[in-house]
C-alpha cells in the first residue's frame, strides 16, 4: 500500500511538470510581445523592457525555465509585477476563504447529489427520477454568475435571509462565517451536484440490475439495506471518481462566484490579476490550483481500495 | 393511406444511413431534443435577422435614457450608457453562436487528427498524451484566462483559447475509439488486404468517429458558449466593443442592486441558448449509443 502510494505519487510528478511547462510556455509561444501587452497601452519603452526583463524574456528560454522551475520547487513562485510583492505571498493572505467556500460547497453537493442519484435511480421513471434529471439538464445550461445573481435577488434582496455580498473569517464565529458562504455554495454547487446525481444515477442503475441486488432482495432484506450496503457500496468507485474529476469545476467556478459574492479568496485575486495584466500571479495560482486538481485525483484513486476491497495495489 | 405512409417512409429510409435513420427514431422518441433542436434554429434565425427584429444601433449611446427600466419603448431596459439592452441581447447571440460552433468545430477537427494520428502511430502516443494530461489538469477557465492575458482581447482569440482548453478530451475520446477500433477483425482484414495505413485510417477508422464526435461536439459547443460568457464576465473575453452576453452582464456587475434585468435578459438568454444545445446532444446521445441511452 505505502509502496503505491509512493509510486502514484511520483507518477503525477510529470503531469505538473508538463503543467508547469505548458504554462511557462504560454509567454513564448503567445503571438506579438507578451512585455508589451502586459505592459498596456500608455507604457513607455522603459516600462516595457523593466517588465521583460522581470519576466525573464530577456534571456534564452530553456535556462530561464530551469531557474523558474528550480525557484517553484523552492517554494517560490515570482514576484507581482503590480504590488511588488512574492505570489506566495500573495496567494497565502487568501487562501482561507477560497478553502472555505470550496470545502462547505464539495460537503453541500455530495451531502445533496448522491441521495438524489440514489433515489433517482430506485425510483426509475416515477416524477422524482424525472424532477431530478430535469435539475441535472439545468444544472449544466445556468452560468454560475447567472445563478449566483439569482439567488442573491431572491434570498438577500428580496427576502433579506442571507447577506448579499461579502466573508466574515471562520474565528469570527461559526454562523457569521456559514451565513456568508451558504449562496455562494449553492450557486457553485449546482453544476457539481448536477455532475455527481446523473453520474450517480446511471452507476446506481446498473449495480440494481445485478444479480446479486436481486439475491439480496430475494432473502428478504430491507429495501434500504439493499440499496445502500449493496447497491450503494459497489456504485461508490465511479462516484468518487466523477467527485475528482469535478473539482476541476469548482476550481473555474471559484474564480467567479468569488467575483460576484465578493469574497477575497484566490479568485477575486485572480479576477484583479487579469485586470492588470499581473502574469506572475495568474501562472502562480494556474500552477497551485493543478496541482491540488492532480493531488486530489491522486485522493480520489488511493480512495479505490476503501470501496473496493478487491483491487489490488 | 396508413400502408402507403409506410412504404414512403421505408423508401425514404432506404435512401439514408443507418445513421440517419437511428438519429431521426431517436428524435421521435426523445421530444426534449427536438425542443432542444428547435429553440437553437430559432436563435440562429434571431441571430441572422438581428437587424430586421425593431433592433436599434446595439452600441449607440443615448446618455439622456441611461438605466431606463424595461418598458413598451424599451423591452430589455437600457444601460448605464443609454444603449438599447433588447437590440445587444439579439445583437449578442452572434458572438455565443460564433464562439460556440467555432469552439466545437475547430476542437473536434484538431482533437480528431491528433486523436487518430495518436490512436495508430504508437511511438507518438506516449508524448503526445502527456502533453495532453498536463493541459487537462489545468482548469479550462484558468487556461483561457491565461491566454487572453498575454495576448490583445478579440473574438478570434477568445476562440483560440477556448480551443485550447477543450481539444484534450476530444482527443482522449477519439484515441481510445482507434484503440478499440484497430483490435477490430475487419482492421487485420483490411491489412492483410494489403490496405494502406492512409486508407485504413480514412475508410475504416474515420467513418466509425463520427457518430460519438458529433455527440461529443454539441456538449463542447455548450461548453464553450458558458466560457466565453465567463471570460468576458470577468474581463478576459470579447472585447466590450463587440455585444456579447457575457460583456452585458459584465458591465451590469456594480449595477445588481438597482438594474437587475440587465443581468436577467441576457442571463436567461445564454441560459436558454447552452439547455438548447444540451437537450440537443443528450437525444444525440441517446440516438447514437443505445446502451449507454439505457443508463443515462
Amino acid at each position: 500500500m505505502l509502496g503505491y502510494i509512493v509510486r502514484r505519487l511520483f507518477a503525477t510528478i510529470p503531469v505538473i511538470a508538463v503543467a508547469a511547462f505548458l504554462v511557462f510556455l504560454l509567454l513564448y509561444l503567445t503571438p506579438g510581445d507578451p512585455a508589451a501587452v502586459i505592459a498596456g497601452d500608455i507604457a513607455t519603452v522603459d516600462d516595457i523592457e523593466r517588465i521583460r526583463h522581470k519576466l525573464g524574456l530577456d534571456q534564452p528560454m530553456l535556462p530561464r525555465f530551469w531557474s523558474w522551475a528550480s525557484a517553484v520547487l523552492h517554494g517560490d513562485l515570482g514576484i507581482s509585477i503590480f504590488t511588488n510583492l512574492p505570489v506566495t505571498q500573495l496567494i497565502g493572505q487568501r487562501v482561507e476563504p477560497t478553502l472555505s467556500l470550496a470545502l462547505c460547497t464539495l460537503f453541500l453537493a455530495v451531502l445533496l447529489a448522491v441521495p438524489m442519484g440514489v433515489i433517482s435511480a430506485w425510483k426509475a421513471g416515477s416524477a422524482i427520477d424525472r424532477l431530478v434529471m430535469l435539475f441535472s439538464v439545468a444544472g449544466f445550461s445556468i452560468p454560475v454568475f447567472v445563478l449566483a445573481y439569482l439567488l442573491i435577488y431572491l434570498f438577500a434582496i428580496e427576502l433579506d435571509w442571507l447577506p448579499v455580498q461579502g466573508y466574515t473569517p471562520l474565528r469570527e464565529g461559526l454562523w457569521p462565517w456559514l451565513r456568508h458562504l451558504i449562496l455562494p455554495s449553492i450557486a457553485l454547487g449546482t453544476i457539481y451536484i448536477a455532475l455527481i446525481a446523473r453520474i450517480t444515477r446511471a452507476t446506481m442503475l446498473d449495480v440494481l440490475a445485478q444479480d446479486y441486488v436481486r439475491t439480496a432482495h430475494a432473502k428478504g432484506l430491507a429495501p434500504t439495506a439493499v440499496l445502500m450496503r449493496h447497491a450503494l457500496k459497489n456504485a461508490a468507485v465511479p462516484i468518487v471518481t466523477i467527485i475528482g474529476i469535478g473539482v476541476a469545476l469548482l476550481i473555474s467556478g471559484v474564480v467567479v462566484t468569488e467575483s460576484v459574492f465578493a469574497i477575497p479568496g484566490i479568485g477575486r485575486l485572480t479576477v484583479d490579476a487579469i485586470i492588470r495584466r499581473d502574469y506572475p500571479i495568474i501562472q502562480g495560482v494556474i500552477l497551485i490550483f493543478s496541482a491540488v486538481y492532480v493531488l486530489v485525483n491522486l485522493i480520489v484513486d488511493l480512495s479505490y481500495r476503501f470501496f473496493d476491497p478487491r483491487i489490488q495495489y | 393511406m396508413v400502408v402507403m405512409a409506410e412504404g414512403l417512409a421505408a423508401s425514404a429510409g432506404a435512401s439514408r444511413s443507418p445513421t440517419w435513420l437511428r438519429i431521426e427514431d431517436a428524435l421521435r422518441r426523445h421530444p426534449a431534443a427536438v425542443l432542444g433542436a428547435f429553440m437553437l434554429l430559432l436563435l440562429f434565425v434571431m441571430a441572422l435577422l438581428a437587424p430586421l427584429l425593431g433592433t436599434i444601433d446595439p452600441q449607440a449611446i443615448s446618455p439622456v435614457r441611461r438605466l431606463r427600466q424595461p418598458s413598451e419603448l424599451y423591452w430589455f431596459g437600457t444601460d448605464m450608457l443609454g444603449r438599447d439592452v433588447y437590440s445587444r441581447v439579439i445583437y449578442g447571440a452572434r458572438v455565443s453562436l460564433t464562439v460556440g460552433l467555432s469552439v466545437a468545430v475547430l476542437a473536434t477537427v484538431l482533437g480528431l487528427s491528433i486523436g487518430i494520428i495518436t490512436g495508430y502511430v504508437r511511438w507518438l502516443d506516449g508524448i503526445v498524451m502527456r502533453v495532453m494530461d498536463g493541459l487537462m489538469s489545468i482548469p479550462g477557465v484558468l487556461l483561457a484566462i491565461a491566454l487572453i492575458a498575454l495576448t490583445k482581447a478579440s473574438l478570434e482569440n477568445v476562440i483560440i483559447a477556448i480551443t485550447i482548453t477543450e481539444v484534450p478530451r476530444v482527443v482522449r475520446l477519439v484515441r481510445s475509439l482507434v484503440l478499440t477500433l484497430r483490435e477490430q477483425p475487419y482492421i487485420d482484414a483490411a491489412i492483410a488486404a494489403g490496405t494502406r495505413t492512409p486508407r485504413i485510417l480514412m475508410r475504416h477508422i474515420l467513418p466509425n468517429t463520427v457518430a460519438p464526435l458529433l455527440v461529443q461536439g454539441t456538449y463542447v459547443c455548450a461548453s464553450a458558449m458558458l466560457t466565453e460568457a465567463i471570460l468576458s464576465f470577468l474581463g478576459a473575453g470579447t472585447p466590450p466593443n463587440i455585444p456579447s452576453w457575457g460583456n452585458i452582464m459584465a458591465e451590469a456587475r456594480s449595477l445588481f442592486q438597482i438594474a437587475n434585468y440587465l443581468i436577467f435578459f441576457p442571463g436567461a438568454f445564454l441560459s436558454l441558448a447552452v439547455l438548447s444545445v444540451n437537450l440537443l446532444g443528450d437525444g444525440l446521445r441517446d440516438a447514437l449509443d443505445p446502451r449507454l441511452a439505457r443508463s443515462m
